[in-house]
């Protein structure tokens, strides 16, 4: 601890001790810790205690009953976890209706509880809980009579304990523990309704999770009879969490995947229109589980549905999910679901009916589902059923009802299902039916980009944009398109007045034009004035729109057009970049300037080779790219943005410097520095820029002046101060005592603001 | 309390009401789906309609084919078109006492009410329905008078030969009853019977019951009604929204504790979310108008326009369309405009504030003003001249069958360019469309109908909690096209009653109380006497006095002095001359103590019996019989009176009496 803080301590822990003043702010305390934390991982916290006894002082002072606030409470009782405290004395307060304290005390107890067992003495620490330290028993005689408890909140308080116990220490003696209370922790599942079963969850999670205890096979007995003994929707985590885990028994992992099957098993079940369609938990599960009914609330049922949705859409990807993986009645399943959100199912059963009136218009099931669905993509299902689902997501495109979270879900799952259904690899065209898909879409695209709602025609430009760049060089796509009118709305929606809209109205353009799917215009009327190209529209929105998000995105199509050699780009790449550099250094908003920046190094890229350990350009080369630099005035822009007042504009040029540097002069010969030409104008305008007066010119810049002036500058110094962070005064451990000291007693005026 | 129901159609009701001593008719609506069964009738001469062949029946017999045409398959009455009346033989219309109207699209068949049928009562409704309403009847009879027809066809609704009719001609209902429209005349006549009110406006009638309108927030001016004496308490809901679109938002706290609501005028579309079908609007108007089409919009002449002009107004420069003129066609294309501006008072809060800043409450001012928005009385005149393609025309009327309407039907039908966009959502498009076929124009449907959806309604009712729900039949059951969606109907306990066209309902509730006043001389007079903790009672001789509904205890008449006698008044003198009362009895008689109380008295032998009613006593020695029942005594004994009135006084020593 430096000095200054040493002095500026004792104070402090007055303040914080003293309930008439009031600490301000919550984070400062976070913070506070986490200093400690920094300086008790340095050296010693006993050393640390001695130096400091007002530390010692204020941890004694909070035992006094007393009016303390129980942030400051809180705060007291992990600094004490952190000096590990050799005392459980602040055991009391683990009942505390503070969530804050509760957790603090919980996090304790734990702390106090690893300290006593482990260490040095580890080998010695019998299996048996009762062997152990006195102040352990103590805490495990508490955790059981907590578990015993018909209070809740006491179960709950032990569950989470026990949690964090299993999850952050991983000693012999949890084994111990486990042995010694799982038996109370089974007997929790004989109670009806189920105690804080949410916690039980974590708790056994948490256990599963731990290399020590994972081999206990009570362990998934528990797990398993939980599983039995929850409701459909408290189980559902504990069902995803197993089937997450590398190895468990395969029956539990069958269990588990039942549970989160359940409610689209019923959902199958209850639209069956006819009997034959293999159920979803045939192949699973066989009949381990009847499908039981839905929670009769609507409320409950969406919540059931959602989360089981998401807990497979996570499960799909991973390399452990269950095998065989019931594709097909999933996406039945699925589809079943849309139907119903949207009306278009006509169920027979009376459970059937009710889940039409249930799911009707619910946006949160449809968002879940067509989430679900896009990720059922990668793997396919029978052509029957790809055609239904083709069918519904036609539907809730086309739907007037769909909400726009919705469409821009149904977009996203649409292109999913599209580019999966993109025939074998390498002959690369829709299958047929996709083909027919496309068509319609594109009509509903050709709506949808005239939506009066600007989510609508944003999510459209993105598909659209997405799309194109993976099936632009299609020609069944290209066809499609081109005959569609959708080009020429795109082309029209750079005027949106809505920003978010221009800028993907610009991604869109970029990437029509990268594959020539931008056509002239043919209605009569444009045919008098010459159309601009799609290079000087995309100029214009740079160069006049208000906004920098259409700025930016222009910015990034700009670059991906000069590293794709964009035919009107390849032309002439250095009237190009000169243009889009001038535009770039002069906007107002740091990203166009980054964005900038990365044109830039394309370009140095393109004329010097791709950045890399291999070495310097040759002469001629060199000789050459540097003129081309000069006349685009790249050097002007770099220079200008290496005192930028963004950080991450000066950070991105003084790493484009470097890698110029890199490639220009050999390291060799840094140091002749002397003979090239004058630099002093050049260096005293840029002690000038960064001075802050950015109006002086840099005038004509000759390469080897360019050289002379890299040589000549520390851009490595420059690195390092520009990677600290802009507010590393601020962030000080000085300056955060100083400013708590200085705010004490000012309460109230930002206690609603959020960091 | 009986609910007389004159038409089938759920949102245009007309129903009467008998309720107290008083008739009340609510809502006169007027079925006009009638007209598409008609032949549109064409503002500028139609070769192609004027050429459609005959009909004739299978064997060949043609001699209804100057009154039947055949278009694509479907036949058309070439007549004048006619409406279906609400009916007018289930109850003498002529004693209805007051006509109630909601909204402006439910006074439509008012002269037909007010005019034909001996009615001299009066109509209550608020000013904007008066003044809107008069300018839908005026377009209607404008639209109908402009296009004289030489023929009236009456042939094919002779019930045997209606028979033989192709559908939906042969299933039309009561078409003998069908009449043409009605004459500006009568429709001046008719509004001159209305007597306007404000929101929560109180109006006694004949003092029996109080009516008063409630805000319904679905169109200006409309209202729900309450219908209440002291204690009964009707709700009336027709049209009503929740949606916040121009007018004053629903009150609904004042439906609360009704005992029967009669519930109308719900969506027609509920599946349809008003919202967007705004957006569905806006986007394949832009689409044609970008491809150089031209769009068509049927509606009628104020309400969703308002709403549908403001949502452009803030779409078409976003939508650059900012250079495509739009035109509003119709008779009183200006006078709904402006109106619409000047009845500040039953906007929604936002444009009232408006108001006061000050400006416009509705946007389509200032599309005036820019020329963006032109309106013109009919297609004739000024606006043949203006006329720019592409652009978009609002124009009534949404059957397709009479208006500036069926001219650009004519006009533009023959191109893909073009779009008609059904917005109303009273008329089935595809049977609107049908004359017109075959069509090459693009046909979209997009109802906006910001009534009350089966949602709304089912919080409605929980909220507002009345005793009985009263609806049409066709709100009990789900739509016929989607059986299974049992969330699309109301859904109450206890069920709602369901009534259909030409049905009497007796509703499901007695009167059991009445207010009567006591004077205050009178009240002065009374002894009241506690029977029980908060219960007292008096007895009153009084002259019941009812006039207007109202009912009056006054005193007695004191009995008339004899004249010439000077004698000094007694404080007798004032008491009435009536008949000494025998003092009323209360209390009831417990067996046991009576019977101890008898044998005190010296009787034996006593038997009681427990009958299904109380008990017998039975003096077998005295041969006498004490009934004890309930609300009565009788002591039965032969002809002994001494004994009978020593039992009787003793039975009246367990009594009170006052």
């Amino acid at each position: 601890m430096d000095p200054e803080c040493a002095r500026l301590l004792p104070a402090l822990c007055d303040v914080l001790a003293d309930p008439r003043q009031p600490v301000a702010d919550d984070t400062c305390l976070e913070k506070l810790l986490d200093w400690f934390k920094a300086v008790t991982e340095a050296g010693s916290s006993l050393l640390l205690l001695q130096d400091h006894p007002c530390l010692v002082e204020l941890l004694f002072h909070v035992l006094k009953p007393q009016d303390l606030s129980s942030r400051i409470l809180s705060f007291v009782l992990r600094l004490a976890g952190i000096f590990a405290a050799q005392e459980n004395c602040f055991q009391y307060l683990q009942g505390d209706p503070s969530l804050f304290v509760a957790s603090a005390a919980g996090q304790l107890l734990v702390r106090v509880l690893d300290l006593a067992l482990c260490g040095p003495a580890e080998g010695h620490i019998s299996l048996q809980a009762w062997d152990w330290p006195a102040c352990a028993r103590k805490i495990v005689c508490h955790l059981e009579d907590c578990l015993r408890s018909e209070a809740t909140p006491r179960v709950t308080q032990a569950l989470h304990v026990l949690t964090t116990a299993f999850g952050h220490c991983h000693g012999l003696w949890t084994q111990g523990l486990w042995v010694q209370l799982s038996p109370l922790v089974a007997r929790l599942l004989e109670k009806d309704p189920v105690p804080a079963p949410h916690a039980l969850v974590d708790l056994l999670l948490s256990v599963a999770r731990s290399s020590m205890l994972s081999s206990d096979p009570g362990l998934w007995e528990t797990a398993a009879q939980t599983l039995s003994r929850l409701s459909p929707t408290q189980a559902g985590p504990l069902a995803a969490g197993i089937l997450k885990l590398q190895d468990c028994p395969q029956a539990l992992r069958i269990q588990a995947f039942g549970v989160l099957l359940q409610p689209l098993a019923f959902v199958l079940e209850a639209t069956a229109q006819a009997p034959g369609m293999p159920g979803l938990l045939e192949g699973a599960a066989g009949d381990l589980m009847a499908v039981d009914t839905l929670p009769p609330s609507k409320s409950a049922c969406v919540g059931l549905l959602c989360s089981a949705l998401a807990h497979l859409e996570l499960l799909q990807p991973l390399p452990q999910r269950p095998s065989p993986w019931p594709q097909a009645p999933l996406l039945a399943a699925v589809v079943a679901i849309l139907r119903l959100c949207n009306g278009s199912a006509a169920p027979n059963s009376e459970a059937g009916g009710r889940l039409c009136a249930m799911l009707g218009g619910c946006v949160r099931v449809q968002r879940a589902a067509l989430d679900f669905l896009g990720v059922l993509s990668q793997g396919l299902g029978p052509q029957e059923l790809v055609t239904q689902v083709f069918a519904i997501l036609l539907e809730y495109l086309v739907s007037p009802d769909s909400s726009p979270t919705v469409l821009k879900k149904a977009f996203q799952a649409t292109l999913c299902w599209l580019l999966s259904s993109a025939a074998p690899p390498g002959c690369c065209d829709l299958e047929p039916y996709a083909q027919l898909v496309l068509g319609e879409l594109l009509s509903v695209l050709r709506k949808r980009l005239c939506s009066p709602c600007w989510e609508v025609r944003d999510s459209g430009l993105e598909f659209l944009t997405q799309m194109t760049r993976h099936q632009g060089g299609q020609a069944g796509f290209r066809q499609a398109l081109l005959a569609s009118e959708v080009p020429e709305l795109t082309r029209q929606l750079l005027q949106d007045p809505e920003s978010y809209v221009r800028a993907s109205a610009v991604a869109a353009v970029g990437q029509l034009s990268s594959w020539g799917l931008l056509a002239a215009p043919s209605s009569p009327e444009h045919a008098a004035t010459p159309q601009k190209t799609p290079l000087e529209e995309l100029l214009l929105v740079l160069t006049t729109d208000s906004e920098g998000f259409p700025r930016r995105a222009v910015m990034r199509v700009f670059t991906e057009w000069l590293r794709d050699g964009y035919a009107d780009v390849a032309e002439d790449p250095e009237r190009f970049v000169a243009r889009v550099l001038q535009a770039a250094s002069g906007d107002l908003d740091w990203e166009v300037r980054v964005q900038g920046l990365e044109l830039a190094l394309a370009f140095l890229e393109q004329l010097l080779g791709p950045c890399g350990p291999s070495a310097v350009a040759p002469p001629g080369a060199l000789a050459q790219a540097l003129q081309a630099l000069c006349r685009v005035q790249l050097f002007e822009f770099a220079f200008r943005s290496l005192f930028d007042c963004d950080r991450p504009v000066a950070q991105k040029s003084c790493d484009l410097l470097l890698f110029l540097r890199a490639k220009a002069i050999p390291s060799s010969n840094s140091q002749e520095a002397g003979d090239g030409p004058d630099v002093t104008s050049v260096e005293a305008a840029l002690r000038r820029w960064q001075a802050g007066e950015q109006g002086q010119p840099l005038g004509e810049l000759a390469p080897e002046a360019v050289l002379a002036v890299l040589r000549s500058m520390d851009l490595e110094a420059l690195q390092d101060t520009l990677a600290e962070s802009s507010d590393h005064v601020e962030r000080s451990p000085q300056s955060l005592l100083q400013d708590m000291l200085a705010t004490v007693g000012v309460l109230g005026d930002n206690e609603a603001d959020c960091y | 309390m009986k609910l007389y129901c004159l038409s089938g159609h759920p949102t245009l009701p007309c129903n009467v009401l008998k309720f107290k001593s008083t008739t009340i008719m609510l809502d006169c609506g007027l079925d006009m789906t009638s007209t598409l069964n008609f032949l549109p009738l064409p503002l500028v001469q139609s070769p192609r309609l004027s050429n459609l062949p005959g009909w004739s029946l299978k064997d060949g017999n043609a001699f209804l084919d100057k009154e039947l045409k055949e278009c694509s398959g479907h036949v058309f009455v070439d007549s004048v078109p006619e409406f279906c009346l609400p009916e007018t033989e289930l109850i003498d219309l002529s004693t209805v006492d007051v006509i109630l109207i909601s909204n402006y699209h439910c006074m439509m068949a008012l002269p037909y009410i007010t005019e034909h049928t001996g009615f001299t009562g009066t109509v209550y409704a608020t000013e904007p329905t008066v003044q809107i309403g008069r300018l839908l009847m005026e377009e209607l009879v404008n639209f109908i008078e402009r296009v004289p027809k030489a023929q009236s066809a009456s042939l094919w609704k002779n019930k045997d030969i209606q028979r033989l009719l192709p559908s939906p001609l042969k299933d039309a209902v009561e078409v003998s009853t069908w009449r043409r429209c009605y004459t500006m005349q009568e429709v001046n006549s008719a509004l001159s019977k209305i007597q306007l009110v404000g929101y929560s406006q109180k109006i006694e009638l004949f003092g029996a019951v109080q009516v008063t309108p409630l805000s319904s927030g679905y169109a200006l001016g409309s209202s729900n009604w309450i219908i209440q004496s002291h204690y009964e308490k009707v709700s009336y809901v027709s049209g009503s929204s929740l949606l916040t679109t121009h007018p004053q938002p629903m009150d609904q706290a004042s439906l609360k504790n009704s005992d029967v609501l009669i519930l109308t005028g719900l969506t027609q579309i509920p599946t349809a979310n008003p919202d967007s079908m705004v957006g569905e609007f806006c986007s394949n108007l832009a689409l044609t108008v970008r491809n150089g089409g031209n769009v068509l919009v049927p509606c009628y002449p104020s309400g969703v326009i308002y709403d549908l002009l403001e949502c452009l107004y803030q779409y078409i420069d976003s939508a650059g369309l900012s250079s495509i003129p739009f035109y509003f066609i119709s008779p009183v294309a200006n006078s709904s405009l402006e109106f619409s501006q000047i009845f500040a008072e039953w906007l929604c809060h936002n444009k009232q504030t408006k108001v006061y800043l000050p400006e416009p409450p509705f946007p389509h001012a200032e599309l005036i003003q820019t020329n963006k928005l032109k309106h013109y009385p009919s297609i004739h005149g000024d606006f043949s001249n203006d006329f720019r393609q592409p652009c978009v025309v609002f124009t009534g009327h949404p059957s397709l069958r009479f208006g500036d309407v069926v001219h650009f039907m004519e006009l533009w039908g023959k191109s893909s360019l073009n779009t008609v966009i059904f917005t109303e959502p009273d008329f089935s498009y595809l049977e609107a469309l049908a004359p017109y076929q075959p069509l090459a124009m693009k046909c979209i449907y997009c109802p906006i109908d910001t009534r009350l959806n089966f949602i709304q309604v089912s919080k409605l009712l929980k909220e507002v909690q009345p005793l009985h729900v009263v609806c049409p039949e066709q709100y009990t059951q789900p739509p016929p096209a989607q059986s299974h969606r049992m969330d699309l109907m109301v859904d109450c306990q206890p069920p709602a009653m369901s009534y259909r066209r030409a049905e009497v309902l007796a509703l499901p509730f007695k009167r059991r109380y009445e207010k009567i006043e006591i004077m205050p001389e009178l009240a002065d007079s009374l002894v009241p006497m506690e029977i029980k903790p908060g219960i007292s009672l008096a007895t009153v001789s009084a002259v019941l006095h009812t006039k207007d509904n109202k009912h009056v205890l006054q005193p007695p008449p004191r009995p008339t002095q004899p004249t010439g006698g000077k004698k000094r008044k007694r404080a007798s003198d004032d008491i009435p001359d009536c008949k000494v009362l025998k003092p009323l009895l209360s209390g009831s008689i417990p067996v046991d103590q009576f019977v101890q109380t008898l044998e005190k008295h010296g009787f034996s032998d006593i038997k009681v019996e427990d009958t299904a009613k109380g008990h017998i006593v039975l003096l077998q020695e005295a041969e006498t019989l004490i009934q004890i029942e309930e609300d009565s005594t009788h002591i039965i004994c032969d002809d002994d009176e001494v004994l009978r009135v020593r039992l009787r006084d003793l039975v009246l020593k367990f009594l009170q009496k006052f």
